[in-house]
């Protein structure tokens, strides 16, 4: 066993600084120079350290796959807080596109979609559509002379709409046809009338999601990826790109190193929280189920890298880190006290993380899906009968 | 980044399950647990583990040992634990590791190589009181040692204890002045004893005060991955069972509400195989993150191993709270890992001082 990533990954890594420091924060130091931005990731794409599995000819960089490389570069660029050049649905549609666009598609939109030139957004749910997906309703028609879609009906819990100059959807194209058989998969550019896109104010007071309305859009024929009824197979590859593992240990690790420093700062009866015995305790506790999560992904990189099967957990972080996530910012929530329910106060970002917590139980498949496709992959028990009689 | 098991340690669990598959199936732990009077072990079994060299394997080879690691051995103790074998394993792999890291060359070679054979069978006498588990509060003392040792797994069988002092750890022998309790411990596949020493001949371990927190750790982890071991196995025999199970015409795995329920045992389960491995190679290879890592393994798998049971004998309704179905090994031997080395509250806190917190 080997914890360490090596030597031969050291100076790998070194490279990789040398090159954030050259380029990152710009000589100006506007950070949020899109400008800037643009002009960090085509660098870092030349030099092989982003969008490493796409073909050069789609603007790629073409690398050998190496997950362990990948992972030093995710972490050097976070800790820069360097531009990652990842746009959350720019991330979900390429997959898609190198596997079942044509090559005119792929020529057309990948390599714009890379230097961030075009920023989309995933129209798939809908108000009566969410994790039963198949059942969505908004129509695309082709039009009569068969040159374009028309396109009528509503999406929702679309991220960054605002921002997005793209869509890639599913679209009800054959009312006729069984369930999932009538959907396909088809791009639209939203600059253009008849696309409303309406905020969606969340519980916490922020606005990341919209919904978005079609009255009549209208979207070349040529924008239908994969064949006509089929986008439900299409969007499987977008779905399966969307978890990773690593980022998930991560992303708790920053949360629980926040809480300990929480409990350090805040004093319960004239000494730090932290001193506690049942504050301590829980915050024991929970380190125990975070070193879990982080050792278990360890496990299933290593295994994934040396193609060895990973076994039962690889269906598991999601829900494990949503729960954990949970009972992080209810310990944060006994810590701060009566600070929990001021949202004008200093403790404002654990009472949004209490929040927050929640969304992760939601987006990107709910929990009780995640329960489902754990009891079906990992357990193998036999496909939940009442979705069966749905498809 | 490699953290897997080599093909070395595959093929060393492989054996253990085999042998375990051929020996040790329900049937013979059920015959184990229920023989009459005082728990005893499998000493067929434990015979057959020894010829495989199983407590051979942290014995250094220079005394007749297979010179392995941590790793190697909680494997074989995850193992182990998925079968309930009926072995003495823990306390004699404890005390070998014991004489391992704190004893003179003479102690070493006359008691290791017997050890790794299992010629003689040794155990670890740690416990004074209710809780003190932990070197600290340690008071016994020698050359003529008196007072009591409880939890001491197979100190009637042993004939050899390493005993934990006020100083470090010290040797007793088989026809030394101590008597041997055995409780009712519900878990009769590891018989406990309440060992009371009243001026027994101790010989102290050259180096033992440097070895204890080491053997605490060590303890941890082979407890940790016992646990990992017996939940693995209850979480398959309640999916088993579910789908065989029918009612109301169909297998009870497609009821949505028993599917959670052995969802949510995998979860609690499979993630903390991890964290056990961790727990092993920080004992291997980082000296400074083991204690912690062991005392996290322990509380966490000590409790997810116990509520699982709990969840095991749910899942299968009124036959899982029989006595002659498996259900009930398993709680009982978590029962035991939850108490044995300390709660895991006590350990919860621990792994908080180490912190720094």
């Amino acid at each position: 066993m080997e914890l360490g990533f090596g030597s031969a990954y050291d100076a790998f890594r070194q490279e990789v600084r040398d090159f954030i420091v050259a380029h990152w924060p710009p000589a100006d130091g506007d950070v949020k120079s899109s400008a800037h931005e643009r002009a960090f990731v085509i660098a870092a794409i030349e030099r092989g350290y982003m969008h490493r599995s796409i073909p050069k000819a789609y603007g790629g960089s073409e690398q050998p796959s190496d997950i362990v490389k990948a992972e030093i570069i995710r972490e050097e660029l976070t800790k820069a807080r360097a531009p990652a050049g990842r746009i959350p649905g720019n991330g979900l549609v390429v997959p898609t596109l190198l596997e079942w666009g044509t090559e005119d598609q792929k020529q057309k939109w990948i390599a714009p979609t890379l230097r961030g030139d075009i920023v989309w957004a995933q129209g798939f749910s809908e108000p009566n559509a969410g994790s039963d997906l198949a059942s969505l309703r908004t129509r695309a028609e082709l039009s009569p002379d068969g040159s374009k879609w028309i396109i009528n009906g509503q999406k929702i819990w679309t991220s960054h709409a605002h921002k997005a100059t793209h869509m890639f959807c599913l679209f009800r194209t054959e009312p006729d046809a069984t369930k999932h058989a009538g959907i396909s998969y088809i791009l639209v550019d939203i600059r253009q009338p008849g696309i409303t896109v309406r905020p969606l104010v969340q519980m916490t007071g922020q606005k990341e999601f919209s919904e978005v309305f079609f009255d009549n859009v209208e979207a070349p024929a040529d924008m239908l990826v994969g064949e006509r009824g089929k986008g439900w197979n299409v969007t499987r590859s977008t779905l399966k790109h969307e978890r990773s593992g690593i980022a998930t240990m991560t992303w708790s690790l920053s949360m629980f190193r926040d809480l300990v420093k929480l409990a350090k700062e805040v004093e319960i009866e004239g000494q730090p929280a932290i001193k506690h015995p049942r504050i301590r305790e829980e915050l024991a506790a929970i380190e125990g189920q975070l070193l879990s999560l982080t050792y278990s992904t360890y496990r299933a990189t290593s295994h994934d890298v040396h193609d060895r099967e990973i076994g039962s957990f690889q269906t598991m972080p999601k829900v494990y880190m949503t729960e954990l996530a949970g009972r992080i910012s209810k310990l944060a929530r006994d810590i701060v006290e009566n600070d929990f329910i001021d949202m004008g106060g200093e403790r404002l970002k654990w009472i949004e993380r209490f929040m927050i917590s929640l969304s992760m139980s939601i987006a990107g498949g709910t929990s009780n899906i995640q329960r489902n496709i754990i009891a079906e992959r990992s357990l193998g028990l036999p496909r939940d009968k009442t979705q069966e009689a749905a498809a | 980044m490699n953290f897997l098991l080599t093909e070395d340690q595959l093929a060393l669990v492989d054996s253990v399950s085999n042998l375990l598959r051929d020996k040790c199936d329900p049937l013979q732990v059920h015959k184990v647990f229920n023989a009459q009077g005082d728990a005893q072990f499998d000493r067929d079994l434990w015979q057959a583990l020894c010829e495989l060299g199983v407590p051979a394997i942290m014995v250094p080879e220079a005394y007749g040992g297979l010179g392995l690691g941590m790793v190697d051995l909680a494997i074989v103790a995850e193992a182990l634990g998925k079968a309930v074998a009926p072995v003495p394993l823990l306390g004699h792999a404890l005390a070998a590791l014991a004489i391992t890291l704190g004893g003179s060359e003479d102690q070493k070679a006359r008691w290791l190589p017997l050890l790794a054979s299992g010629e003689v069978l040794a155990t670890v006498a740690l416990c004074e009181g209710k809780g003190g588990w932990l070197p600290e509060a340690w008071t016994l003392a020698g050359p003529s040692m008196t007072g009591v040792k409880t939890l001491v797994p197979n100190a009637a069988e042993a004939d050899l204890i390493v005993v934990g002092t006020a100083d470090g750890l010290a040797l007793v022998e088989k026809g030394a002045a101590y008597t041997c309790a055995r409780i009712g411990s519900a878990d009769r596949t590891r018989p406990i004893d309440t060992v009371t020493f009243d001026g027994a001949a101790a010989e102290p371990l050259a180096d033992g005060a440097a070895a204890t927190t080491r053997l605490i750790d060590a303890a941890a982890v082979l407890i940790a991955a016992d646990s990992f071991g017996g939940a693995d196995h209850c979480v398959a025999m309640s999916v088993e069972y579910a789908k065989m199970r029918e009612q109301y015409g169909q297998p009870i795995a497609g009821f949505q509400g028993l599917r959670y329920q052995l969802v949510a045992m995998a979860l609690a389960t499979e993630p903390s195989r991890g964290l056990y491995w961790y727990a092993a190679h920080a004992w291997d290879a980082m000296p400074d993150k083991a204690s912690h890592a062991a005392s996290q393994a322990k509380a966490h798998l000590a409790d997810t191993y116990l509520q699982v049971t709990r969840d095991t004998v749910e899942a299968h309704g009124g036959i899982g709270f029989t006595w002659e179905h498996d259900t009930h090994l398993y709680m009982k031997r978590a029962m035991l890992n939850w108490a044995w080395l300390g709660s895991p509250s006590r350990h919860r806190l621990r792994a908080a001082d180490l912190a720094g917190w």
